[in-house]
């Protein structure tokens, strides 16, 4: 596969949270408002790409030679949780305003099935590094696409009247699902008419 | 039993119901709810791993320093999803390819997750092994609802384990001759879950009125 055709799979085609499901969590609990979801998004798609890299390096340099690869998933969200660590030390080190920006979401990443979900894709779609990379930053892009769309939809609905039983959480799953409806027009058929 | 232990064992199956209630563990089950056999797999790996998990948190909580009682609960639940994955990759071969990525998935359960900083660190073995059964239960029962219905609506089957003679898969007349498609695909899977907390909070609201 291209690298665009990367991009444009994972952003579209098969986007994270519409059609595989992944981050349901943040995409309910952090779409009250565009800004955190904004914030929310960059950090994800910062440590997937991140992310992607690394377990990409420990699969094939460390478990594949050693004969581990059934500690996959223990090695996987190992290295996920001490990166996202590690991220958020440097980025209260080095930058103090992204620390503002991103600070309160890192934490919440670790336990985002999203981020171990693109490693373990990464793996069994068989990506080298830079697929990998690709693949990782692609998905954060159309986690954070959707996040954001949908913050804008919840902060105007705050406006309408919905009824008591629908309100918050329900009616956001309605209106993701009519936005799953509108994504299905993205399918295989939009790769071939693009890039040939 | 006493009454105590008793709602702890039951809070999880309706009142706190993880995933209609609490809204936990949604990813996979949405994610996994296309079969309701994939649903019946899911639960049981889920109970498995939060059994353990919280018998094992439960067992360690006064060895485990505080500040990295995470980092050490994930890796305690990531090995028994370890367990679970070589087990079903062995014996349940068909069920195992159709969780797919949701299998290493549970490792980032927020149910799991939550159940051992919520409950197993500050309760005995006993308890969290309640805690454990009906939580699981609860979710076992939310996603086999979910794909009871999509599964019936989306392709008018009811798909179970292959015993005997039993092909494994019910037929609805009408509904496989004319099923409605949308179930099974992925918006159906979020508009149902919208609607069924909208039930379910409107449920809830209608019951805590008469009680109060």
């Amino acid at each position: 596969m291209t690298y665009a055709a990367i991009f444009i799979t994972y952003i579209f085609i098969s986007n994270f949270i519409l059609t595989q499901f992944l981050g349901l969590c943040p995409f309910i609990g952090v779409s009250k408002n565009s800004e955190s979801a904004i914030g929310m998004g960059m950090a994800v798609t910062f440590v997937m790409g991140i992310a992607s890299i690394i377990t990409y390096l420990v699969y094939h340099f460390l478990l594949v030679p050693l004969n581990l690869t059934y500690l996959q998933t223990l090695s996987f969200i190992l290295v996920i949780a001490s990166l996202v660590q590690f991220v958020e030390m440097i980025i209260q080190k080095n930058s103090p305003a992204l620390y503002q920006a991103l600070g309160i979401f890192l934490p919440l990443i670790t336990t985002n099935c999203a981020v171990l979900g693109i490693a373990v894709m990464n793996i069994t779609e068989g990506y080298n590094l830079m697929e990998s990379f690709s693949a990782g930053v692609a998905a954060g892009i159309g986690f954070t696409l959707v996040l954001v769309l949908m913050s804008n939809i919840r902060e105007r609905m705050e406006l309408h009247p919905v009824r008591k039983a629908f309100k918050g959480v329900p009616i956001a799953f309605i209106s993701g699902g009519l936005m799953a409806l509108a994504f299905m027009a993205f399918d295989k058929s939009l790769l071939t008419n693009l890039l040939g | 039993m006493t009454g105590e232990k008793k709602m702890v064992l039951t809070r999880g199956l309706f009142k706190e119901n993880p995933v209609f209630i609490l809204m936990l563990g949604l990813c996979p089950t949405l994610g996994v709810s296309t079969q309701v056999i994939n649903g019946l797999g899911m639960g049981a790996a889920v109970i498995f791993v939060l059994l353990f998990s919280n018998i094992f948190v439960s067992l360690l909580k006064n060895i485990i320093p505080n500040s990295v009682r995470i980092p050490s609960y994930i890796v305690i639940i990531a090995a028994f999803v370890t367990i679970v994955e070589m087990v079903m990759h062995a014996f349940l071969p068909s069920i195992y390819k159709a969780l797919g990525i949701f299998l290493p998935l549970i490792v980032v359960n927020c149910i799991i997750l939550g159940r051992a900083e919520a409950f197993a660190n500050k309760n005995t073995i006993g308890d969290s092994i309640l805690d454990a059964l009906g939580m699981g239960v609860g979710f076992t029962l939310a996603v086999t609802l979910i794909a009871l219905i999509r599964e019936v609506f989306g392709s008018g089957t009811i798909t179970l384990m292959p015993i005997g003679s039993f092909s494994g898969v019910i037929h609805i007349p009408l509904l496989y001759t004319y099923p409605v498609r949308i179930f099974s695909l992925a918006a159906g899977a979020l508009l149902l879950m919208g609607y069924l907390k909208a039930f379910f909070s409107w449920y809830s609201s209608r019951k805590g009125g008469t009680q109060s």
